[in-house]
């Protein structure tokens, strides 16, 4: 088990240089330096002076892989390569193109973002599988047809359109949460509740159909004509053989989102103006922060692996055919 | 065998009819099975023998209905009950077990945990008795170390284990009745042997009635003590055993009985130069382990087996599942790498040819798979699938004269021209193995190897198929390695047998010879495996 | 004179429209292909669906004829004098919505409306200032005030109606008596909901184009513009969002993932690092990354775009590409571990005794088998890019702000909500818009899925 983990977080590297590759790439080599600071100072007319002036304070003024007025290991260490990308992997963050801190920012805006997300996942799978439990206990019914057909109407609506009609209904019409906003502390709550139903229910339409099919793949294995010549009711049927079978895809394919659940949602973030780490990594890409963004493309390509991770130890903890080796 | 004494049957089913829509599915099928007796029901794949049982159960698809007729357990009419009444009768009082070990049993729980289950729905055992009486279950079942057993999941007991913990789990509440579908169909006959001595006994001790549902009649002729034979639905003739394997009424029952090939005619082998050598093939696959996943071992599936096959003769190599037949099979084909060895072919090393240089021996050495449904692609017609081989190994570069032998073909192996343009979702089993042959066939082979062939096919089918490949090999002189796990199907067949155990070859030599007076102990537990007739 | 501008976006859509023209016709050559798209459409939903989509598509494609009008002032120079034309790039769609794009306000008004939405200053004829709402220049300009609304609506409405079903019914009549007069092959669809649903759409747009005429049926806009025909003109940027970005993540996961699962080895380790390297990193931020790259090129590339639309175009070309080009990796995963699969099987096996050739066996035994994991995803892919064309616009990272789109709209419709009374037109108009292809890519796609999916098909093979 752990030379296995230790295996997988082997293997994690490659990956993880991938990444950095990647973004290196098209953060530095497909536009250079120069034309990013000439978007960012926004003026058509800047000075060469001025683009200097930029990158010196934000450290792009070195070469991209080789300084060669450096000798040595500085030869490497001293270059754009080294400073933005290598440092990732040792979770130095480094400052953004503003000059904040990125570790402590999100260090900050983690705890908002966890306060909207672990609810909303947590009561959104409940929600989903009874729901998908439902319908199974009730199949080749008007029941089944009905909740299908609201599951598909709506998983045709754009999470976009959940969010403005929930503020606009709840918030703004009925006037039973605030619109948007945040206070620290259990003052929370009042804001966090319509952010997490809005999560919930714009989630129910695709959860809710995934896992009836799982379930009702379950249902047509062979065990479960074994179960019933013993004589189990259908009730029982359906809580100690379906549930029980059908949780093992459901959980192992929950659980690889588990670790990005910390990067938090950037449109319920936004639009409720929750100060999270979506609205962080939003304000990024609308400021054209490219130091920020870069970041938190590495930080959720590691919370990725962390979740596949997780999927494989979850496999072996939930069902006992599986054995790590 | 035991005497019926005339007593109140234990089930009697009348005038069952089963509907799917509009379609009949099962009619008018009565017949009653008494305490302590072994009551077989035989047929086909879709004779409706498995509805029928499910539907004593109670436990037929959403999409069956029972139209008509009705179903006493007793003096209970089971089509009256409610449904929690019939889940009291259900495992308590009937109980049933089924063809899939493998995926029959909750892979998930333990089955000390699925035992309990029964146990706790129908009888009021609690703590340190119901722990005893769950080991006491196992070891009647011929579990070893059933204390331990318990923890343990499906998926860490072999197959003929697994359908003991089903016997097991079925006879847990001591019911009066037990249906067995088709008990031993997925299991090797030595565990087959093993699982239906262990029902004979059963019923014996326990006084239990057994609904046996099987296609095979040697296992109809040793366990059974009275027959039902159905087809397309209806029971065509019901009788004592004895009285039915020797004077079968209906033409069906004869074609059945006769399909049981006789096993003491040999066909002669007469010596001939030797076509195909095989010495010490090896077929390993690596086992990798630790972190930076390095071959630390081998699986050995084919571990060192020599062999050699005669021009125009047939060989067979014989073995249960998990042998390394069909490992060896696939690796004289080059479909499966050869770690060592050598494979000779007319006097030409097969072993370490280039991909080129191998692709000239391809229309040599053909191959007929075991399973006649995924062997064809369902997205071609019968003419692409014949023709793809004749195209890609260049053997008639002409049109005219790829359809026109195209044509030969299939009526040789007696299909029809105006078959060439379906598809092979349009053929029943067994007329696709025949096309299957056509198509090995087209490209001139010298020899073919036939990876159990006929194991898909229905009991009636399998004669005209194995009659198909002899007559082919006396017109045209083809050698056949005929790899199967059947050892009743030998004599017929073939000139001389090979008997692989464990990726090993434990005995080989002439058939005759092997299987009179086999040597080796698995050889001869092999052949007392397997079911016979007792003629009469 | 006009001068026909090609966009790339609508070459690709064009020859896109005959890619599946020609796919089309070889499906009518294969009997089990054909059997299983029959069963699509003899259910009424897939037929249904199916037709909406065509309707949609058929709109988009009209949006996709671009030209230029000349400059009338120049016209009298002569002909061989450089002609010089409008700026301003126009679509066949524009001139069947002439009336829709030209009749613009000074700002918001409601659906149906005579007056502005909110009050203005004007000026009275005497001289002083006061606060009330304006008369609309167009909106109802051809009625006296708000009693005659009603029933001049009204009247229109059954109007247009009758004369939506009259036009509707020449096709329909045609098909009726070609069905009766070529009665030979078995008749599968069901027919009248065809026309049901045909019959509702042309009614429909007949009303929708006679209304339009008179009023501004879906209210303008902050700018006044007229919101029907935003969103009208949004179709194409939907439709073409979802079909482009389909189209480029196809090869990406076909040729990679059943190289993967055919030839195993270090082919497969490749592939398999590649895909979850680019899995690993969230979606949205690498759209987000890759479409400020581009934007960054275009601002210093400005001699290249020299007509706003060819700029939004190639911001919109590149969107689809990069939306493809990170979204291949499931449909790759899934290629892989089916054609695992298939590679297993005997008839590949029989394939490989037969020593037939990698591309052959790719080519005719694998890729027809796994054609319908192919066929589910891109159908499912095509609802998720509409879907996602709408929220990266709300982020800012989207098309074109020039470009009409539905995620524009709403991104547009934030500050409209929040105001007082609620200004909701806009953002419910994209909604309906939207939600319609959505719902009917979805439903198809779920009997693509019955008929196609091997676990749920009803005629196995």
């Amino acid at each position: 088990m752990l030379a296995y983990i230790f295996r997988r977080f082997v293997y994690a590297i490659p990956i993880l240089i991938g990444v950095n590759i990647l973004t290196f790439i098209l953060f530095f080599m497909v536009n250079t330096p120069d034309q990013m600071a000439r978007v960012h100072l926004g003026d058509k007319h800047v000075t060469q002076d001025a683009i200097d002036n930029w990158k010196v304070q934000r450290g792009y003024d070195k070469p991209l892989f080789i300084n060669a007025q450096q000798d040595a290991t500085n030869m490497f260490t001293d270059t754009i390569f080294f400073e933005k990308s290598i440092k990732l992997l040792a979770f130095d963050f480094g400052k953004s193109d503003e000059g904040r801190n990125i570790m402590s920012d999100i260090k900050e805006r983690m705890w908002p973002s966890l306060a909207v997300q672990i609810p909303t996942f947590v009561i959104g799978l409940l929600v989903n599988i009874c729901f998908a439990l439902l319908i199974v206990m009730f199949r080749a019914s008007l029941f089944e047809i009905t909740a299908l057909t609201a599951c598909v109407a709506m998983l045709s609506i754009s999470s976009v359109f959940y969010i403005i009609g929930g503020q606009f209904f709840f918030a703004k019409l009925w006037n039973l949460v605030p619109i948007s906003g945040y206070l620290s502390g259990m003052e929370a709550i009042s804001f966090l509740i319509l952010p997490i139903i809005i999560g919930v229910i714009s989630g129910v339409g695709s959860g809710t159909r995934l896992y009836r099919t799982i379930f009702i793949e379950e249902a047509s294995r062979d065990y479960m004509r074994t179960a019933r010549a013993k004589g189990v009711s259908e009730l029982s049927i359906l809580f100690k053989h379906l549930l029980p079978n059908g949780m093992i895809p459901i959980l192992t394919s929950v659980v690889v989102v588990i670790p990005t659940l910390f990067m938090g949602s950037l449109l319920i973030e936004s639009f409720f103006g929750i100060p999270g780490l979506g609205s962080y990594t939003l304000d990024a890409i609308q400021a054209q922060d490219f130091a920020v963004v870069r970041c938190m493309v590495f930080l959720g390509a590691c919370l990725y692996i962390v979740g596949l991770l997780l999927t494989d130890i979850s496999y072996t903890l939930v069902d006992p055919r599986v054995k790590l080796s | 065998m035991t005497n019926i004494q005339p007593q109140a049957p234990l089930l009697t089913v009348r005038n069952l009819k089963i509907d799917a829509g509009n379609t009949c599915l099962v009619k008018n099928v009565s017949f009653d099975i008494y305490p302590k007796e072994i009551f077989a029901l035989v047929g086909e794949s879709g004779s409706g023998k498995s509805l029928t049982s499910l539907s004593i159960m109670r436990l037929l698809p959403e999409a069956l209905t029972v139209s008509e007729g009705e179903i006493n357990f007793k003096e209970t009419k089971l089509f009256n009950l409610p449904e929690t009444k019939m889940n009291s009768i259900r495992g308590r009082k009937i109980a049933m077990i089924f063809q899939e070990p493998q995926t029959s049993l909750n892979p998930v729980q333990s089955i000390g945990t699925q035992l309990q289950e029964v146990l706790g729905l129908h009888q009021n055992i609690k703590g340190a008795d119901l722990q005893n009486k769950l080991v006491q279950l196992l070891e009647e079942v011929g579990i070893p170390d059933p204390r331990a057993r318990l923890k343990w999941y499906p998926h860490q007991l072999s197959g003929g284990q697994k359908q003991r913990v089903m016997i097991a789990m079925a006879l847990a509440c001591e019911p009066d009745l037990l249906i067995a579908d088709e008990p031993t169909t997925a299991l090797d006959v030595t565990i087959q042997r093993q699982i239906l001595e262990l029902l004979d006994n059963l019923r014996k001790t326990r006084n239990l009635g057994v609904l046996l549902i099987t296609h095979d009649m040697g296992v109809v002729s040793e366990m059974a003590d009275r027959v039902a034979v159905m087809q397309y639905g209806e029971i065509l003739e019901q009788t004592d055993c004895k009285s039915f394997f020797i004077n079968p009424q209906h033409e069906y029952s004869k074609k059945l009985i006769n399909s049981l090939p006789d096993i003491h005619n040999f066909i002669q082998g007469i010596d001939a130069d030797t076509i195909l050598k095989v010495n010490d093939l090896k077929v390993w696959f690596p086992k990798k382990h630790g972190i930076l996943q390095r071959t630390v071992g081998h699986t050995k599936a084919v571990d060192g087996v020599s062999f050699t096959i005669k021009r125009g003769k047939t060989l067979a190599i014989v073995g249960e599942s998990g042998s390394g037949k069909t490992t060896a099979g696939k690796a004289i084909l080059r479909l499966n790498p050869v770690h060592s060895g050598s494979i000779q072919f007319q006097g030409d090393e097969l072993v370490g040819l280039s991909h080129q240089a191998f692709h000239h021996y391809r229309r040599d050495i053909q191959v007929i798979f075991q399973d006649p449904f995924s062997s064809m692609n369902p997205r071609m017609t019968i003419r692409e699938i014949i023709e793809e081989g004749m195209k890609s190994l260049k053997v008639e570069p002409d049109a005219q004269a790829r359809e026109d032998k195209m044509l030969m073909l299939l009526s040789r192996v007696g299909m029809l021209p105006e078959h060439l343009d379906r598809y092979p979702h349009e053929f029943s089993g067994g007329q696709r193995q025949r096309i299957a042959i056509a198509r090995a066939l087209a490209v001139d082979p010298k020899l073919i190897i036939c990876d159990e062939p006929t194991s898909a096919l229905d009991v009636s089918i399998r004669g005209q198929v194995l009659d198909l490949l002899n007559d082919l090999q006396q017109e045209i002189g083809i050698t056949l390695l005929f790899i199967t796990h059947d050892l009743s199907i030998i004599p017929h067949l073939a000139h001389d047998v090979a008997v692989m155990k464990d990726g090993k070859i434990v005995e080989q030599g002439r058939t005759q010879q092997i299987m009179e007076n086999p040597q080796h102990e698995y050889t001869q537990a092999l052949l007392k495996a397997v079911p016979r007739l007792r003629r009469a | 004179m006009i001068s026909p501008v090609v966009l790339w976006s609508d070459i690709l859509i064009f020859s896109l429209a005959v890619s599946v023209g020609l796919f089309i016709f070889q499906v009518r050559k294969k009997p089990q292909a054909k059997a299983r798209w029959r069963s699509v459409f003899e259910s009424k939903i897939g037929l249904t669906s199916f037709i909406i989509i065509v309707f949609y598509v058929l709109i988009s494609l009209m949006d996709s004829v671009h030209f230029r009008e000349q400059l009338s002032q120049f016209e009298a120079d002569g002909p061989d004098q450089n002609l010089a034309y409008s700026s301003e790039v126009k679509s066949i769609l524009d001139i069947a919505l002439k009336n829709l794009n030209s009749t613009t306000e000074t700002t918001y008004s409601s659906p149906f409306s005579l007056y502005s939405f909110s009050k203005e200053n004007m000026t009275n004829d005497d001289g002083s200032v006061y606060r009330d709402f304006i008369r609309l220049k167009h909106g109802g300009a051809h009625i006296q005030g708000d009693e005659e609304r009603f029933s001049d609506i009204l009247i229109k409405s059954v109007q247009a109606l009758l004369i939506g079903l009259l036009i509707a019914a020449i096709p329909v009549m045609l098909h009726v008596m070609m069905r009766k007069k070529s009665n030979h092959e078995e008749d599968y669809i069901p027919w009248n909901v065809a026309y049901g649903t045909i019959i509702t759409l042309i009614s429909l747009a007949t009303w929708v184009i006679i209304l339009s005429q008179y009023y501004h049926i879906l209210g303008t806009d902050k700018v006044g513009q007229d919101v029907l025909y935003q969103s009208i003109k949004s179709i194409r940027t939907g439709v073409l969002i979802g079909t482009l970005a389909t189209l480029v993540t196809l090869p990406f996961a076909i040729i990679l993932g059943i190289s993967a699962g055919y030839f195993k080895g270090w082919i497969d380790d490749t592939v398999q690092f590649i895909y979850t390297t680019l899995s690993s990193i969230p979606g949205i931020l690498l759209i987000a990354a890759s479409v400020l790259l581009i934007d960054v090129y275009i601002e210093t590339n400005p001699e290249k775009f020299n007509l706003t639309i060819l700029r939004s175009d190639f911001k919109f070309i590149a969107l689809c590409a990069i939306l493809g080009l990170t979204s291949w990796t499931t449909l790759c995963r899934m290629l892989r571990a089916e054609t695992l699969k298939v590679s297993q099987l005997d008839y590949v096996q029989a394939a490989h005794a037969f020593g037939v050739s990698h591309r052959g066996v790719i080519g005719k035994h694998i890729l027809p088998n796994v054609t319908h994991i192919i066929l589910i995803a891109v159908v499912l892919d095509f609802s998720a890019f509409v879907l996602a064309e709408a929220v990266l616009s709300y982020i800012g990272v989207g098309v074109d702000p020039n470009m009409y789109s539905w995620g524009n709209m709403i991104n547009a419709a934030r500050s409209e909500l929040s105001r007082d009374p609620t200004v909701w037109w806009s953002v419910t108009s994209a909604f309906i818009l939207m939600f319609t292809l959505v719902l009917a890519a979805n439903l198809f796609s779920d009997e693509v899925r019955n008929a196609f999916d091997p676990r749920t098909a009803k005629g196995n093979e």
